[in-house]
């Protein structure tokens, strides 16, 4: 379990003082792949490179199993009330691994050496070293690059080495920072497999710092959202994707799911347009609805019509999640009805555009509840 | 050979061994102060890369005072810095003539080039190289040996290329001292007693010899990208021979 209480890192630069990191706090519990996503300059890489202590945060305080809690007073970190020893400081390093979005292998030296960094003057011996290494390419599985430079690996091989190297020590927790940003599509996802897979096996927890949401989308456990340095919101990756509440993680779940509808209300595309009378709506079905057919229900037994706009549905983590955005009409009374009965099915509904709305019909969009 | 030198040189061939004599007190310069430079100068832009404030170990007390020191150095012209520092010289070797008291003051005039060249070429270390390292537990020492120093190789030897051959300038000022070397060849036998031959045969073998110096530099730097300078066998090979 990593415990994050009320962290703060501020940059004294020329320009002014950056708050990267704003009294963040977060618990992450073992073997959970934890995502924290936010757009660059939110302070995701600070937060989590005040995990390792690679950026000294001014205030707060940081439990790590296997170290304890660290506070930090003036910049300082304290470890059982004294001022931790740059001896202590390296140990708690190697228990934490870390990968990164360019690899930052060393080019000279070989695939080998690269993952035997870690294990060099620990005072294992060269055998076990090299057991060690071959172990953790055949985890990876880059087993025949053993002599090869990384100058001769693809961006997803170099990944995967850096990875090896970051697992090396067995550290309990793994950093990533934007590991899949410079990658090909392709060796993007073989990258998270590896990661799942290495979570999966190994029980190793996982720190996942992202600007894309498929990249929390497809691994991550919980998600952590960051804007201009805090925590805006905190949760299961399914709930957060369900009911995201801040406008940010608004954004970032609309351009995954119904992407398309942000874009045609700003458009004010036809598809859109109301006549009065008529309601603009977004639907969210969640695990426990999307198999049934209340929609058709709703519209049969209330009396009302529905033209879809847009629908979409997919498995998140192994959960159905569904959406979909429709134009009811008919008799006000009966469309109220129906929403009132697929409210009582824990269907999320949001009014986006209501044709009555003072005679401007859809000149106006409701915001989003 | 003899016979060709006679025929094409002939002052040259009447003082050949002056010009041998010369050559290697040129030599004898060379890499007597190359090497005490080299590892001072290696020293010392390992210490301006560290101390430096966004460095790994910063220190901005040391960094100003190495950085002015170097800085003052750089900027005396070598043949002034040559008696400016005899009586350093001469308190520190014995003796500010000959070979002997050359050394220092070709010590002094090579250290801040060449350290300001290493600070240049382990500045160009990828910083991503040095925070995974740190990631990993490697303390000052290690992100030294490890990383700097060992990621830096082909940019060092480069970098010890261009100082190595600017020794070489130097020396030839070094007869100031009485040290003899190639410089004081030329000027005395040469041009003084008016032998173009011997001027001429002076400038081809100091062409000679850069030119030698700057391919085995270029040969052995491309050799050191992006892998191990001399082919290294690994942990794993050496188990197998076990």
């Amino acid at each position: 379990m990593i415990e994050i209480r009320n962290l703060n890192k501020t940059y004294h630069l020329k320009t002014g003082d950056v708050k990267a990191v704003q009294d963040v706090s977060l618990q992450i519990g073992d073997g959970v792949i934890y995502g924290v996503i936010g757009y660059s300059g939110a302070g995701k890489s600070t937060l989590v490179r005040c995990l390792n202590l690679l950026e000294m945060p001014d205030s707060g305080s940081v439990t790590l199993e296997g170290t304890g809690e660290i506070t930090l007073k003036g910049g300082k970190p304290y470890l059982d009330g004294k001022v931790m020893t740059s001896r202590q400081l390296n140990g708690m390093r190697r228990g934490i691994g870390m990968i990164f979005q360019h690899f930052n292998l060393l080019d000279r030296c070989t695939v080998f050496e690269n993952i035997a960094y870690p294990l060099r003057h620990t005072g294992r011996s060269g055998k076990e070293i090299s057991r060690r290494v071959r172990e953790l390419l055949a985890l990876v599985g880059l087993e025949d690059k053993i002599d090869v430079y990384p100058s001769q690996l693809s961006g997803g091989q170099k990944q995967r080495v850096a990875i090896a190297r970051a697992l090396a020590a067995d550290p309990r927790v793994l950093l990533s920072d934007e590991a899949t940003s410079a990658l090909d599509p392709e060796a993007t996802e073989s990258i998270l497999a590896l990661l799942q897979d290495l979570n999966r096996k190994l029980g190793i927890t996982i720190v996942l710092i992202t600007h894309e949401m498929a990249v929390i989308r497809s691994i991550a456990d919980r998600v952590a959202v960051m804007e201009d340095g805090r925590v805006v919101e905190e949760g299961p990756v399914y709930d957060i994707f369900a009911e995201p509440e801040a406008e940010i993680t608004r954004k970032f779940v609309s351009s995954s799911l119904l992407g398309k509808l942000d874009r045609m209300i700003a458009e004010d595309s036809d598809l859109v347009k109301v006549r009065p009378g008529e309601l603009l709506i977004r639907l969210t079905y969640r695990k426990d609805c999307v198999e049934e057919h209340l929609l058709t229900t709703a519209a049969r037994t209330c009396g009302f019509d529905l033209n879809i706009v847009l629908a979409n549905s997919e498995y998140l983590r192994g959960n159905p999640i569904g959406g979909m955005a429709g134009i009811l009409s008919g008799e006000r009374e009966n469309i109220e009805k129906g929403i009132q009965f697929l409210r009582q099915n824990h269907v999320s509904v949001e009014v986006i555009r209501d044709g009555d709305a003072d005679g401007t019909a859809c000149a106006e969009s409701v915001p989003v509840s | 050979m003899e016979t060709l030198m006679e025929q094409l040189a002939p002052n040259l061939y009447l003082y050949r061994d002056k010009f041998y004599k010369s050559f290697s007190a040129t030599v004898e310069m060379f890499w007597k102060a190359g090497l005490i430079a080299g590892v001072v100068g290696l020293l010392l832009g390992v210490l301006l890369v560290i101390t430096k404030k966004d460095g790994i170990s910063p220190k901005p007390l040391v960094y100003q005072v190495t950085n002015l020191l170097i800085n003052v150095f750089r900027s005396i012209p070598f043949i002034i810095l040559l008696i400016f520092l005899i009586p350093l010289t001469r308190a520190v070797v014995g003796t500010a003539i000959n070979v002997k008291g050359a050394i220092l003051p070709l010590v002094f005039g090579t250290v801040p080039f060449y350290s300001r060249q290493v600070e240049v070429a382990l500045s160009g270390v990828d910083p991503g190289k040095i925070e995974a390292a740190r990631s990993m537990g490697s303390g000052t020492v290690g992100l030294i040996f490890r990383v700097y120093l060992r990621e830096a190789v082909p940019d060092l030897i480069r970098v010890t290329t261009v100082t190595a051959i600017s020794l070489i300038g130097l020396t030839t000022m070094a007869g100031a001292v009485g040290a003899g070397g190639i410089g004081s060849f030329a000027i005395n036998y040469g041009q003084n007693q008016n032998h173009p031959d011997i001027v001429n045969v002076c400038v081809i073998t100091l062409l000679i010899v850069t030119f030698i110096l700057q391919s085995l530099g270029n040969g052995l730097s491309r050799r050191a990208t992006n892998c191990g300078l001399l082919t290294r066998h690994h942990a794993g090979e050496k188990e197998k021979v076990v």
